[in-house]
Order: structure tokens, then sequence, then C-alpha cells
């Protein structure tokens, strides 16, 4: 069925098909119509789940760790602030393998106060053995839900699913909503390996000593570093995963194909802009322009972006002379974190592109098409200074 | 897809004994229960087991009569302070190492 | 309460292995087990950063027999609420979650949670062991340190202000049922959380808990101090159930009998030491005024 809805209400769609069973969240902008949509669709009784309203975000992801621990589908939601307030309870999700799926819907982070867009936040979470997966427009927010809880369930690994706030979250864009029985067909039912039973009575996350010792049958147990080596293999693993679920997807719903990146214009292109979320689809206006300037332009949208998918930047990007990568988010001190990991993905490749890198649009700073446009043509036309700077585009210092 | 192929290891511990050791060893002094003086044993009653109620590390049994797992035993002489009848005092472990020997 | 539970009377079946890792003579180590017979098997325990992740064991091996959930220092009450939610969504609500937290875990890092939790109606048991101060990182203070006593930050003078009453607080949200205990009468609370369990929404069970090493005395004294602590009507033992306070056990029987001077507990523990005779005469009299009152009930 086609409606025309927001971004939140896609997410909170894309939850119910998947039929989270407890959910928790506590509001903050620009997240919160989707946890409000959660609540109305719970409170009246069309989706049948806890929900959960508590008094911080530290706590909706308490809330969904001990759910999950206790073998139940959980959710939350925030943004911002409230994604760095949950710090230390998205480690510990990842430590405790637990499949929850968190939406960000990307904002800006304090100080200064911001409400508005940009990716510091999520960005500043890459590096916690969450999954991130990043949606570019409202269908594949309710998509990138639904398949979220599968991967997250696979692998044992929690999942982002980002998407930019007002871009996506408040605008209101036609999108298909999946049947329930095909959702139903397509997620298998949450089954974890163990979960909190009296009749199977364990003691979850309890400290670990630096080399490994023997549990209770005498065997030797794996300890912190074998735990976290797996996390990571796993985390390795699971971009296989995510090609192969969305091809179920494909199967049972009739989207997808793009599972790592999404690529426009890309195949024959000489200069590819690279970026996450909304922005590539600006950024597509910028390359049907050059194009008809004669400049062979495409542009790819990061859709997994932890874990890297490191092969895939090579056998999709590296034939270009060029990769241009814009974005909304700046490892201080140093450049992009994205454009660090598609250098770092290149260095194997001899006759590799070169890259370069801007920031813009950080706390909803207006990203103007003809920006885009003038920095895309500098990089295509003047490449032989090649620094490692990031250029700013919109800065009005 | 689910399968062994994830390693989705956690700190997921057992219950079983012994996590510290035989923390025995950490014992300086032991408690040895007089039975001409403890109730349950002097009374043949269930009774009393004040030793058995306060003893932080479960190892005193509410049996007639009481018995000790110095394999555990810390030491710690709740058992002996709180007896009621002075039943059960503290000797030191050398003791106990000379005659072992 | 109906019948009160007597040593005979108390549950054979031990839910805690020895051979743990808390100190000889540990107040916790009493209080956990005991607590562990009210709870039964068929709880789900929630634990955050304390002496007893420590005690519990560490991976693999666990000396708790009961399934337990470890978690952040902050989020106790909320990974309580996570527990509940995934229980009730399995259709499992006959299982009890308890949280079993410290003083710091409760009173000052996890109040927010707690709060929150309480506020909600969550129907859960809250255990707070308190012992007055952060033991398990090395005796710091805490929110419910006492006043005057020295810790590894309050070391020369001890600390000024005075103890956060947490059962007031938890109180004041209006839940059916808030209960001091202390480790030296441990039928007492088993008995306490047997009645918890018959309450439903949020239970907050506060117990006063010796410690030898954070306190300074020797651990043989670990009870005979607990027992000081209330025999001078310096901690109280009471509940208030759906609103209604009444001491019970030994702090009832000294509505009639007679108090100890505060200076005889005062002086059975190093943790005292900066105590002077003045402050200790300040808090004899706050201590006789809230007896005062307590008769005025």
């Amino acid at each position: 069925m086609h409606i025309i809805e927001s971004g939140n209400v896609a997410a909170a769609t894309g939850v119910k098909l998947a039929r989270a069973e407890v959910i928790a969240a506590y509001p903050i902008t620009p997240q919160t119509p989707l946890t409000e949509k959660l609540s109305e669709l719970v409170d009246s009784g069309k989706m049948k789940a806890e929900y959960i309203p508590v008094e911080s975000e530290h706590s909706a992801l308490a809330v969904c760790i001990a759910a999950s621990s206790a073998g139940s589908r959980a959710f939350t939601a925030t943004s911002a602030n409230g994604l760095l307030y949950m710090n230390e309870q998205i480690h510990w999700a990842a430590g405790a393998r637990l499949p929850i799926v968190m939406c960000v819907v990307n904002r800006g982070i304090g100080a200064p106060w911001t409400v508005w867009n940009d990716h510091q936040d999520s960005i500043s979470q890459r590096d916690t053995g969450w999954i991130q997966l990043y949606a570019c427009d409202h269908q594949q927010i309710i998509d990138t839900v639904i398949q979220a809880f599968y991967i997250a369930e696979t692998v044992s690994v929690p999942v982002m699913v980002c998407y930019d706030g007002y871009l996506l979250s408040h605008t209101y864009m036609p999108f298909d909503i999946p049947e329930q029985d095909a959702v139903d067909r397509f997620l298998p039912k949450f089954a974890p390996a163990y979960f909190l039973h009296p009749d199977n009575p364990a003691n979850l996350n309890t400290v670990t000593l630096p080399d490994i010792r023997p549990d209770v049958r005498g065997n030797m147990a794996p300890g912190y570093m074998e735990i976290r080596h797996n996390l990571h293999a796993d985390m390795r693993r699971a971009i296989s995963v995510v090609e192969e679920i969305d091809r179920k997807y494909q199967q049972a719903i009739g989207r997808g194909g793009s599972p790592l990146m999404e690529k426009y214009r890309c195949d024959d292109a000489d200069f590819i802009a690279v970026c996450l979320g909304s922005l590539s689809y600006q950024l597509r206006d910028v390359v049907d322009t050059l194009r008809n300037e004669g400049v062979k332009t495409g542009v790819a949208g990061i859709r997994l972006y932890r874990p890297f998918p490191d092969k895939a930047v090579i056998a999709g990007l590296s034939h270009a002379k060029g990769l241009i990568v814009f974005e909304k988010a700046l490892s201080y001190g140093n450049q992009g974190a994205l454009y660090a990991d598609i250098k770092s993905a290149l260095y194997p490749v001899t006759d590799r592109p070169f890259v370069h890198n801007y920031i813009l649009g950080l706390g909803g700073r207006e990203i103007k098409t003809p920006d885009l446009l003038h920095a895309f043509r500098t990089s295509c036309t003047d490449f032989s200074n090649i620094s490692d700077e990031p250029r700013w585009i919109g800065l009005k210092l | 897809m689910k399968d062994d192929k994830y390693g989705r290891f956690t700190s997921h511990s057992e219950p079983g004994p012994g996590d510290g050791g035989r923390t025995g060893s950490w014992r300086v002094v032991r408690p040895v229960i007089d039975h001409t003086k403890c109730i349950p044993v002097k009374s043949n009653k269930m009774a009393c087991f004040t030793c058995w109620l306060y003893c932080p590390d479960n190892v005193i049994t509410r049996t007639i009569p009481p018995t000790i797992d110095y394999q555990y035993c810390k030491g710690c002489e709740i058992c002996a302070e709180e007896c009621p009848v002075d039943a059960i005092t503290m000797v030191a472990e050398a003791e106990f190492v000379k005659e072992e020997k | 309460m109906s019948e009160k539970t007597s040593i005979l009377t108390l549950p054979e079946e031990e839910l805690v292995h020895p051979g743990n890792r808390a100190c000889a003579g540990c107040g916790l180590s009493i209080i956990y087990r005991i607590g562990l017979k009210a709870l039964g098997r068929d709880t789900i325990l929630v634990v955050p950063p304390s002496c007893l992740t420590v005690l519990q064991g560490l991976y693999p091996i666990a000396s708790t027999q009961l399934p337990c959930l470890n978690v952040t220092f902050a989020s106790t009450a909320a990974a309580a609420t996570g527990v509940l939610g995934a229980l009730r969504a399995q259709g499992r609500e006959k299982t009890t979650v308890a949280a079993w937290a410290g003083d710091g875990g409760t009173s000052d890092i996890g109040i927010q949670a707690l709060s929150g939790a309480c506020e909600r109606g969550e129907n859960f048991i809250f255990i707070c062991y308190d012992n007055e101060a952060y033991m398990n990182t090395g005796v710091q203070r805490s929110g419910t340190t006492p006043q005057g006593v020295i810790t590894t930050t309050t070391p020369i003078r001890g600390k000024l202000q005075k103890k956060k009453e947490v059962p007031a607080i938890i109180a004041a949200h209006g839940i059916d049922y808030v209960a001091t205990a202390s480790a030296a009468y441990p039928l007492d609370l088993y008995d306490k959380i047997k009645k918890a369990k018959t309450i439903s929404g949020p239970k907050y069970i506060h117990v006063h808990c010796p410690c030898p090493s954070g306190w300074g005395f020797d651990p043989r004294y670990t009870v005979k101090i607990g027992k000081l602590a209330v025999e001078t009507g310096l901690y109280d033992i009471y509940e208030i159930d759906h609103g209604k306070f009444r001491l019970t056990g030994p702090s009832r029987k000294l509505e009639s009998g007679k108090r100890k001077p505060v200076s005889e507990y005062f002086k059975t523990q190093s943790r005292f030491k900066a105590l002077s005779a003045e402050k200790i005469q300040e808090i004899q009299k706050s201590i006789d005024e809230k007896w005062e009152g307590y008769h005025l009930f």
C-alpha cells in the first residue's frame, strides 16, 4: 500500500511490521514523532508491544538491553545528545551481542545547541561495535528498519538505522508499506541462543579477567579479548549477511539491490561523489548537470557504514579518476571520517583515484545545489593539488 | 541463517562453587565446635543454629551436629562471636598444620 | 506480617555457592544468601557494578544460582524495567524481578533510573544494600555515608554532610511498599522480601550492611555492629506498607525499651575516629529528637 507520510512514520511503520515486542524511548527532536507514533500504535491496540516511556535515553537503551537479554525483540530511537547520553549503553549492547535495533534521526550535537541535521551524532558512534545503515529516503527507511532486525538477529550485533533529521524525518513523501504477511514470511521470529530464564540460570556480562580461565566443566572459556575478537569477526561477516538479507527482501517484498551502497551513474564515471544519507539524492541533480556539461560523474551513497564495505568500494569506485567525499561530520583535528575510511579502503589499489574531502551542512547549514555543483566541478577540473585538508562548503567566516 | 558460524560469545557465567578458589586458604583461625556445649547436639533437637543463619559463606550445615566446610570457610569468626553458648572456638591454623604433619 | 520466619523454618536450600570472593565477614554475603532464599528460584536478578559483582563470581563461574543480568552502573532500575517488559511480552509475569544494588548504585548514580521506575509503577523489588560508601572501589564517600565518617575521599575531617535518606525519597513516589532492614536481622529481611513478593508495583527495601574492611572493625563483629546501629536508635528498621509507617522488629521494641548511647556504636569502628565529643553529642541529640517524633505517632 502506498501512502504519503513522514520519514518518522515510515520508521514507526517498519517497527510495527517487524513486530518489535519492547519499545523504550525518550523524547528528543527530531526523533520524537517516531516514538509518538509508536506509542499511539501501542496505546490504540494496533500494535502488540510494551511501550516504556523511560526517564532518559540511558534508560531507554537499558530497557532494550535487558529486554533483549530476556528474549524479546527490542527497539529504541534517538538523536544527537540523546545518542551521546546512551554512549555507555551503546558499547554495552554490542559487547553483550544483543540484536537491538535503534533509529538514529541524525542531528548535530551541542555545544552550542543545534536541533538541525548533520551526521556528527551517529558518526561519533562508529567504533562502538554496532552495524550502521544509512537511509536516503522514506522508502529506504521503512525497508531498512525491517531488514535491520533480521541482520541484527542473524549476527547478534545491534543495528543503527540512521536517517537525516527534518530532511527525511519531517518531510512527507510517498512510500510503499509492505504487507504484514510478506514481512512475516521474510523475518523469522526472534530466537536467541540464550535468554534469561530461571530454568536455565546464567549470569550475564560478569567481570572477565585478562586471561582465559576454565568454566564449571573445566573447559577453557573464551575471555574478554576472544569475545571482542569475535565481535569484530562477526561484524566483518555481517557485510555478506547484509547482502544476503537484501536479496531475501527483494524476493519477499520486491525491493532492494543496493545493500552496501547506492550508486548513481557510477559505472563509467571519472569522478564520483561519495556521501551518507539523503545528500546522495541531492547530488544526483549535480551529477546530471555535470554530465550535461560532458563531465562523466556519478554519486555513491554509502548505505552500510559499519562494518565498512571496503571491498565494495574498491570494486565499485576505484576505476574513477577521483572520488569526492561530501560529509556532514568531522573528526576534529583530522578530517572527515568517511573520507578517511574511503582512503583507507583504496590503499591496496595501485592505480587508485585521488580523494577530496568537503565538509558541509553542519548544524543544518543549508546545502545549496549550486554550491555542491561548484565544489564538484572544481574537484573534477583541478585535482593537481591534492591536499588532505578538508574544504568547507557554505562556510561564512 | 542462524548457525555456529557466528562466534556470538559473551560473558556468560554458569553457577558453580569455588569461583574464588578454595577460600578456606584465606583462614588464619579455624572455628571448632565443642559438641558438649552446642545446643542442638546437647539437646539432640533441631534448635538454635545461629551459626548457620549468620554464616556469610554458607559453609555451616543446619544438622545435628552442625558441620563446617573447611574447604571454603574463610574464618571470619562470626559463628564464634554469635554462638549463644560459646560452643565455637577459633583455633590457630598453625595448630592443624602441626597436627597434619 | 503473618507468621514470622524462624531459623528452623528458613528454607534449607542455598542459592549462593561458597568459595566466592567476598571478604571474610561480609555483611552483604549474609543478606544475599538469606535474601535469595526469600526471592526463590523463579527470579531474575539485575545487578550493577558493586561488591556484589565480585561476590557473584568472575566469568565464567557464577556463585549465584539464579539468572542474573549485570548492567551498567546507572541503569539498574531501567534494566529491571526491560526484563519486566520482556516477561510481559512473553507472558512470563510470574517470575519475580529483583534489582540488587549498593548504596552508590542506588542513592547516587542509580537514583534517576530508580525514580523513573518507581514513578512508572514497575512491578519489581529493588534491594539496596547500604554499606555506606563505595566499598568495591576502595571506600569512597557516597550519598549515604553518614556524617563524620572517614573514607578515602573524606580522609581527614570525615564526611561533612548528612546521610541521604533514600527510603524517604523512594517513599515520596507513593509506592506501596518501602522497608528498611539490617544484615544483623536476616530473618526480618527474609520476611520483608516475602511480603514484598505479594505486593504488585515497585517495592523498595533498604538494608544496612556492615562492612568490616570499609568500616574498620574485626570481621567477627559484623552482626554485633549491625545490631548496635539499631539498638542505639541510629539506624531504624521499619516499613511503609501502603503509606502506613511502622517500626518493626528490634526497632519496634525500642519504642518502649531503652536505647543504647550512640557513642557505643561509634567506638566500635575506626571510620568514626574523627568524630569529636561535641559532634557525638549533637548526633545523640538528633537521634533523641527523631525518637521523640516516633513516640508522637
